[in-house]
């Protein structure tokens, strides 16, 4: 019963690596950055997926806490982009 | 998702790359992990499910958000049409 | 002194309900290791408590927002709106599809217009319809005179958003157009 998951598990895994072509070759900053974020998306699918299939559900709960580091990492390097410092004391 | 990457590859200039993966991923993800709530019947897990759903469905947009934002105000120059690819 | 007592008030409520909803959050993430194997275990219901009193303690300030007018109904008319908004997410998802396949065309260009919503919750609530549309993502916004910066993928979403103002008029409903 697990053929589905590991489908799709393993074509999340393609999609990472294609998308760290766009993190090595991007010319410039930001481009990297969003090559960063995306592998962050779908590493919180893949989490879940790998939870699945080893059948055990504690890795939802990973899942959740990575999602939220992951928008605030990104959100704060955007905001350091912006200004050129974080905190304006 | 598979839209989203090749999207990512396939457009010439960082903020139409930055529509294509913002808008497929975050839909991308919340399908998938709707499948899995199906998936589970209705247990507690299918709730923990739906938070991280939730959570991103509020949270991809915002991102996109902010990087385009700083984008726009450091003065990345715009793709016009029949520009060289950057 | 009237301001004062209101406020005390005010205070003592948000964190009563701030702390219901920690409570009720956290036995959700975490009932089933509380009921499943033996049942009220009093020290993991303990751990519960303290944690959510320690959350509430840090944040009941900004999570009950002050009581605007007639926050029933535009709750209720909250929730149709969020109903189209999935519908467009889907729309979305195939018009980006498309445009990467090259069946559409990649045209793109920046536009500013004005709107009429004031508010913070409208303008936070518009910005991120305006991101999950078909073809356009929000870049600056002015909260002083309404005034959105947009990057349109193609003249088609542009001109859904400047010339029909479909979206306007449906956030405006939602939030009786302030």
């Amino acid at each position: 019963m697990i053929i589905p998951f590991l489908a799709v598990g393993i074509t999340i895994a393609v999609t990472i690596l294609i998308c760290s072509y766009r993190a090595i070759y991007g010319p410039g900053t930001f481009n990297r950055i969003i090559a960063a974020n995306v592998i962050g998306t779908k590493a919180i699918v893949l989490l879940i997926m790998v939870g699945y299939i080893i059948e055990r559900p504690q890795f939802i709960d990973i899942a959740l806490m990575y999602a939220v580091i992951a928008f605030i990492g990104t959100i704060i390097i955007a905001k350091y982009a912006e200004r050129g410092e974080l905190c304006s004391r | 998702m598979i839209t989203g990457t090749v999207g990512l590859l396939k457009f010439p200039d960082f903020y139409t790359r930055l529509h294509a993966t913002g808008k497929c991923d975050t839909l991308g993800q919340i399908l998938i992990i709707f499948g899995c709530m199906i998936y589970e019947g209705f247990t507690f897990i299918t709730i923990k499910l739906f938070m991280v759903s939730a959570f991103y469905l509020l949270a991809g947009p915002a991102a996109t958000h902010a990087l385009m934002k700083a984008a726009y105000v450091t003065g990345l120059p715009v793709w016009k049409k029949g520009d060289k690819r950057a | 002194m009237n301001m004062d007592e209101v406020k005390k008030d005010h205070r003592a409520f948000s964190i009563l309900l701030t702390f219901c909803i920690m409570f009720v959050f956290w036995l959700l993430l975490s009932a089933w290791t509380v009921y499943l194997p033996e049942p009220y275990d009093l020290s993991k219901v303990a751990r519960g408590v303290i944690s959510a009193l320690i959350v509430t303690f840090l944040t009941y300030e900004i999570f009950i927002p002050s009581r605007g007018e007639k926050v029933l109904l535009k709750l209720g008319r909250f929730i149709p709106y969020l109903a189209w908004e999935l519908w467009q997410i889907y729309l979305a998802t195939i018009d980006v599809a498309k445009r990467v396949f090259g069946i559409l065309e990649v045209d793109p260009r920046i536009i500013e217009f004005d709107t009429t919503l004031r508010s913070d919750f409208a303008l936070v609530t518009f910005a991120n319809s305006i991101t999950l549309t078909p073809g356009t993502v929000t870049i600056d916004v002015d909260p002083a005179r309404g005034r959105y910066t947009v990057h349109a993928i193609a003249k088609a979403p542009a001109d859904s958003l400047t010339v029909d103002q479909t979206m306007q008029k449906k956030v405006g409903h939602v939030f009786m157009e302030e």
